[in-house]
């Protein structure tokens, strides 16, 4: 279990804006009527995004209350999963995956990177305040390893320089663009394809 | 080499357009209605007849998990969910599946909703696969607008809704029952089990779970019937396998090949060999970072199949083999396995809550060398008193790669870790009450 902190500066309202509420009760639409608590870490989701990716104590109360759920119940899911971030992260919140498959293809040289360009320690806003980085595990992208997230979208196939010109981008408040920095595509073994040749030189 | 035909996903690496369309040119939803009215009990038969096994690394046989739920629907209505939370290191082949083959996917979905008797089917996403989520989310719109799902789904007479439940990056989700927890709405805990889901799962109703995979090829294997299916690969471990190939390869990748393919082949034919070499590797890790490694020895002659990877005291789990080569310190590589594990242990049962972080701080000194003689054996007691001693399987999944390094790779670490202990006291170590229990040579 990973230790979370909400933010020591927590604002004092919330509410869900008209594209949000939509959102919200469209997702509540797609579980049955008397479970409306599946819907939990959706509405966190929701909240999340709507609050430049981080949820405040209030936005917490204010799902309980949208859900008739106890606000300790919505506490205890927004402080177990990892991806419900309770403290500012900035618009630009990058995720450096360095379990080892990511590790031993040099992980460490995006750490690097983002040390230098990002701020010195994880979770630890740029002088901008504008973006954030962190260390994650496996993200699930083992074969185009090492990769990092960026928000919603995955880099693959990093090195150190890609990942600085890639984090230069950001901090201009520019979105790079994603998939594979080596120009492979998806996850076919680069210049060694063996099978469903047929398909590729159709 | 498995022949490029017998290949169920031939849209692997997106050649060909994940939509409806290009989709349906290569067989999806052809005909679909002639598939359910041959009967529930045909196409349960069907699937157990191609020994079809769980891909989402138990491995437990389909149609007999199929055949677990409940006959007739009750009072209490049927669930299907799939299980999309794919986070075990190594492995990324249902994400290809979500962004390239959706309607595999969806179609597997409907056949398993009809045969399982299940009208609402949750498919459960880990919440980093957002995009890949949001590539499904338009293929399952399209297959609405078709009317392929929803009233009448492609003509069969079976009502089916299919949506989306995105996960907040617990590894502990990908687990059946913490998973119907999440989905209900609470932190990911696992349940104990029996009850098993079959008969009281999701919102205490007859719940199947099944991984991505495992739906996705159910629509081929009922077309081409179940006989081809299990003409491939050997007994009891059939069919084809999306292997993920990352680490120290020069090609790292995803393909679909024939179980029971010698490792050696998959990599060096697909994964374009060891950087380094064949003589460069140091061991694999055959199935995702829950099975024990393989040193490089046993890894010339080794086949990629549940029950010849089960024999050489591994698993084939999810089948992301990660190669490491002699350039890595497989010490540190094991050590940061077992922070993945301190990180995503939910918190419930003491010994892995407790132990996993053990592990890591103890794997942690060996690789600086800090450790000494004494430990190396406590480090193995540590995984068995873990093993076996948790709610789910997570407790294995932490503890077997530590054992895998230990049954493997003792002389390294005692290499390294030469010294005497400060304290000698070898026997009577107060804290471990069953010491009897425990197996000397693991």
């Amino acid at each position: 279990m990973s230790l979370k902190r909400p933010a020591k500066d927590q604002p004092q309202s919330f509410e869900f804006n008209s594209s949000s509420l939509d959102a919200a009760n469209k997702i509540i639409s797609q579980y049955p009527k008397e479970k409306k608590q599946s819907a939990v870490m959706a509405l966190l989701y929701i909240a999340q995004k709507q609050n430049n990716n981080w949820i405040p104590l209030v936005a917490m109360k204010y799902v309980a209350k949208f859900l008739d759920m106890p606000y300790i119940k919505v506490y205890e899911v927004a402080t177990f999963y990892s991806m419900f971030n309770l403290s500012p992260v900035g618009k630009y919140f990058v995720q450096v995956c360095t379990t080892t498959p990511c590790m031993i293809r040099g992980a460490n040289k995006l750490i690097e990177a983002c040390k230098e360009k990002i701020s010195k320690h994880q979770s630890e806003l740029s002088t901008d305040k504008n973006c954030s980085w962190v260390e994650v595990e496996c993200l699930g992208a083992c074969v185009t390893a090492p990769m990092m997230q960026i928000n919603n979208d995955y880099y693959e196939d990093l090195d150190k320089e890609k990942t600085l010109e890639i984090l230069d981008k950001i901090l201009k408040d520019e979105t790079p663009k994603s998939g594979s920095y080596r120009g492979r595509i998806n996850n076919e073994p680069e210049n060694n394809r063996k099978t469903l040749m047929e398909l590729k030189n159709a | 080499m498995l022949k490029d035909q017998d290949r169920i996903f031939q849209n692997l690496y997106n050649d060909l357009g994940s939509d409806l369309a290009s989709s349906q040119k290569r067989g999806d939803w052809v005909n679909t209605k002639e598939i359910t009215d041959k009967g529930r009990d045909w196409i349960i038969n069907e699937i157990k007849d191609s020994q079809l096994r769980g891909r989402g690394g138990a491995g437990f046989p389909t149609g007999l998990k199929w055949s677990f739920a409940p006959k007739e629907v009750g009072s209490r209505p049927h669930y299907l969910v799939i299980n999309g939370d794919e986070s075990e290191p190594g492995t990324c082949k249902d994400r290809d599946i979500l962004r390239f083959e959706p309607h595999k996917l969806i179609e597997g979905c409907l056949i398993a909703s009809y045969a399982v008797q299940a009208h609402v089917c949750y498919i459960y996403i880990r919440g980093e696969y957002f995009v890949d989520g949001q590539k499904l989310q338009a293929a399952i719109d399209e297959a609405y607008e078709k009317k392929l799902i929803g009233k009448n789904s492609a003509g069969t007479g079976w009502d089916l809704d299919i949506y989306i439940h995105y996960g907040a990056g617990a590894y502990i989700c990908g687990e059946e029952t913490a998973l119907l927890e999440s989905i209900e709405g609470n932190k990911g805990q696992p349940r104990l089990k029996p009850p098993f889901p079959a008969l009281i799962g999701l919102y205490g109703c007859p719940t199947i779970i099944n991984n991505v995979e495992t739906i996705a090829v159910v629509p081929t294997i009922l077309r081409r019937g179940g006989k081809w299916f299990a003409s491939l690969g050997r007994e009891k471990n059939t069919g084809t396998k999306i292997f993920c190939i990352s680490g120290n390869v020069n090609n790292p990748c995803n393909v679909e090949e024939e179980m029971n393919i010698p490792l050696k082949e998959l990599i060096e034919v697909h994964a374009g060999g060891v950087v380094g070499g064949w003589d460069n590797l140091q061991a694999v890790i055959p199935g995702g970072s829950s099975m024990p490694l393989i040193p490089k020895d046993k890894c010339e002659t080794l086949t990629m199949d549940f029950d010849s990877l089960a024999a050489e005291k591994s698993g084939l789990g999810t089948a992301g083999v990660v190669v490491i080569n002699k350039d890595q310190d497989i010490i540190k590589c094991m050590a940061r396995i077992a922070r993945f594990y301190k990180h995503e242990s939910c918190g419930q049962c003491t010994p892995c809550r407790e132990g996993s972080g053990w592990m890591w701080r103890m794997l942690e000194r060996m690789a600086r060398g800090e450790a000494s003689k004494d430990e190396i054996d406590m480090l193995g007691d540590v995984t068995k008193q873990i093993e076996g001693h948790t709610i789910c399987a997570f407790g294995e999944g932490s503890s077997w790669p530590v054992q895998g390094l230990l049954r493997h790779f003792k002389d390294e670490i005692k290499k390294r870790n030469n010294f005497d202990p400060i304290v000698k006291e070898s026997q009577n170590i107060p804290y471990l009450v069953d010491q009897h229990l425990l197996d000397k040579n693991a």
